[in-house]
């Protein structure tokens, strides 16, 4: 329950409210994590939160956070400047499958700030080309401005067989992209259902439609993994505020296999 | 499995097991009388034990009244448990020191006094390995409550009466205390003049205390009468929890105008969780002085019944009383199954008791697995 001491060595702002923050360690810390996994993030005096990596995961010598300002303990969060501390306790949870996913298609499907526990996957795949098949990124924010790593997704767009689509809930007069919710991307994609495992994160309503209309079109719900997210003290299973149904999801989750969590998806304040 | 030391104890010599263990370097926690209910607390001797009480206890109500028999384990439950001591409603994680932008944790002072508790009922053995199972089995290990937890001298009190609150026969709890996770396990016999204990050891430590006190070889009409007492207060129980298919049952009806109905009695103030000894959540809080250069982290008991527990950026999940008031008896009854595979209830009543308008758990199940949505019976 002791968070241990990093200290910020890059923050970069990646829309007007949502910062990256890298961390490196003092006292002899270390990186490494999952894909998917999240760190209990604490700011002195003011509280704690529990963060996605966002970062590479073959990264060991630093860890990534992207935060987006909701309420006053984010906001101290994204206003930490460089050289200052905040303390880090995890990682925790259970990860995307990326070891299941090899040699398989992989599909990651994200809805605004849903992008950042998606990107190791993305570094992952990439890192690691030969291991996997064709990667589609569908992508939704609620406005251009909202669209996170801009330079990275054109970046990851001109790889070879990488797809990446985007798409906006409203475009602006200078917008010249998609416009629509993500579901609407996947009219663009060759899926190959019995080939692909499909990652996706963001709200839960999104979550929802998403996972309906990929199995809809054939992907089996075994290979369908959403990330949940709950209000969470301690990241542990001590808390019990991350309750969902049987599952805490701090410690069982955040990433669950939709064959594992549909009936629950459809539980109104579960 | 060590040799059970079974033998026949004189009533008085309470005070006598109470000045072993304080001379053996424990500090003694048991119950007393405060405020007009029964609590745990430090006791210096058998004064303190709450001797001539007893409590009257039923949905919404709870009463101490005078019993004449001079018995000094007849009551049944206070409102606390143990909970209380091994994970105190309030617990400090850490100090933090701020210097130049940089910090240094000052770590825990956990609680490191050997203590003997006296009195612990069968159903209050059931809520600690419970909460065991949550804070010290799981894949992490909570560092404070294993420190206030280990070593604890354990001294049960198996329960000769029940209240009309009590359902820990149902649940398999109760009223016997089982030898598991306790050193000695006292049964209370009184009729008139006829008053002594029967006194179980478990293991050697609780034997290595039972053989200072004086204690006299039990025969089997002893183990009989103890037993029948104890057997009796079972038997007196009138609410019950049927585990059989509850769980599923719950499952199913997860939408039931039962839970609109106790939606509307509830208060969501919360007590059936705090009384309760099984409960675990807990929450955060952060204090800094003005200065910003000393910082506290502080853990607090929770509850699921506030409207802030299932906050998460735009609002709560659970914004109304129903769907918190069917997260506290789910959890209780079904999900905890799931979780750690035995019921989060131990059947001691508390919630039903402490609850200002009188809710009852055992009554709310059983509606609610009756009176299936889908027309089936389940119960």
């Amino acid at each position: 329950m002791m968070p241990g001491p990093w200290q910020v060595r890059r923050v970069s702002k990646e829309t007007p409210d949502t910062f990256t923050l890298v961390l490196e360690p003092l006292n002899g810390g270390r990186g490494g994590f999952r894909p998917g996994q999240f760190s209990m993030l604490w700011v002195f005096g003011v509280g704690e939160l529990p963060i996605s990596i966002s970062g590479d995961p073959a990264e060991e010598k630093s860890l990534t956070y992207t935060v987006r300002s909701v309420g006053p303990a984010t906001q101290a969060l994204i206003s930490r400047s460089v050289g200052q501390e905040l303390g880090v306790r995890g990682p925790f949870g259970a990860g995307w499958p990326v070891d299941q996913a090899r040699g398989r298609d992989v599909l990651v499907v994200a809805g605004g700030i849903g992008l950042a526990p998606l990107r190791p996957v993305i570094y992952h795949v990439l890192d690691h080309r030969k291991d996997y098949g064709r990667l589609v990124i569908a992508y939704g924010a609620r406005s251009p401005r909202d669209l996170l790593y801009r330079k990275e997704l054109a970046q990851w767009a001109r790889q070879k067989d990488v797809q990446v689509l985007t798409t906006v809930d409203y475009g602006g007069v200078s917008w010249r992209g998609r416009v629509g919710v993500v579901t609407s991307l996947f009219r663009f994609m060759r899926l190959q259902p019995a080939r692909t495992t499909a990652m996706v994160c963001g709200p839960e309503i999104m979550m929802r439609l998403v996972a309906r209309e990929l199995t809809t079109r054939g992907l089996a719900a075994g290979d369908l993994y959403l990330s949940m997210e709950r209000n969470m003290k301690c990241g542990v299973g001590f808390c019990g505020h991350c309750q969902w149904g049987p599952h805490f999801i701090c410690k069982d989750g955040p990433v669950f296999p939709y064959s594992r969590i549909a009936p629950l998806l459809d539980r109104y304040e579960l | 499995m060590p040799e059970r030391k079974r033998t026949r104890l004189a009533a008085e010599r309470v005070a006598d097991l109470i000045q072993t263990l304080a001379g053996r370097g424990y500090t003694v926690i048991g119950p007393t009388v405060r405020d007009g209910a029964v609590v745990y607390e430090e006791i210096a001797d058998a004064q303190d034990l709450p001797r001539g009480w007893t409590d009257r206890q039923e949905p919404g109500r709870y009463r101490l009244e005078p019993r004449a028999d001079g018995a000094w384990f007849g009551y049944n439950l206070g409102p606390q448990s143990w909970k209380r001591h091994l994970f105190p409603p309030q617990t400090k994680l850490f100090t933090a020191e701020r210097a130049d932008g940089l910090f240094r944790i000052l770590g825990p002072e956990a609680e490191r006094r050997p203590r003997a508790f006296i009195g612990v009922r069968a159903c209050e053995l059931a809520a600690i390995a419970a909460q065991d199972q949550v804070l010290l089995e799981g894949p992490f290990r909570d560092g404070l409550y294993a420190a206030r937890r280990e070593g604890v001298f354990i001294v049960a009190v198996s329960c000769t009466l029940a209240a009309p609150t009590c359902f820990c026969a149902s649940l398999g709890t109760g009223p016997q205390a089982p030898g598991e996770l306790c050193d000695i396990v006292l049964t209370e016999v009184v009729n008139g003049a006829d008053h002594w204990f029967l006194a179980e050891a478990e293991g050697a430590r609780g034997a290595e205390v039972l053989d200072r006190l004086a204690a006299e070889p039990c025969t089997e009409d002893d183990s009989r009468r103890a037993g029948a007492a104890v057997y009796a207060a079972a038997q007196s129980q009138t609410r019950r929890v049927d585990c059989d298919g509850l769980r599923e049952a719950l499952e199913d009806n997860f939408e039931h105008d039962r839970w609109d109905a106790v939606a509307r009695r509830c208060l969501a103030c919360g007590n059936c969780t705090m009384v309760c000894p099984t409960c675990f959540c807990t929450t955060m809080e952060d204090f800094s002085d003005v200065e910003g250069s000393r910082a506290e982290r502080w853990r607090r008991w929770d509850s699921c019944f506030t409207a802030t527990f299932s906050y998460i950026h735009g609002g709560s999940v659970r914004t109304s009383v129903k769907a918190r008031y069917r997260q506290w008896l789910m959890h209780k009854l079904a999900t905890w199954i799931d979780q750690f595979g035995t019921p989060g209830c131990v059947g001691c009543g508390r919630c039903i008791t402490w609850c200002p308008v009188g809710i009852d758990l055992t009554e709310e199940a059983r509606a609610i697995c009756r009176d299936g949505n889908d027309g089936n019976t389940v119960a």
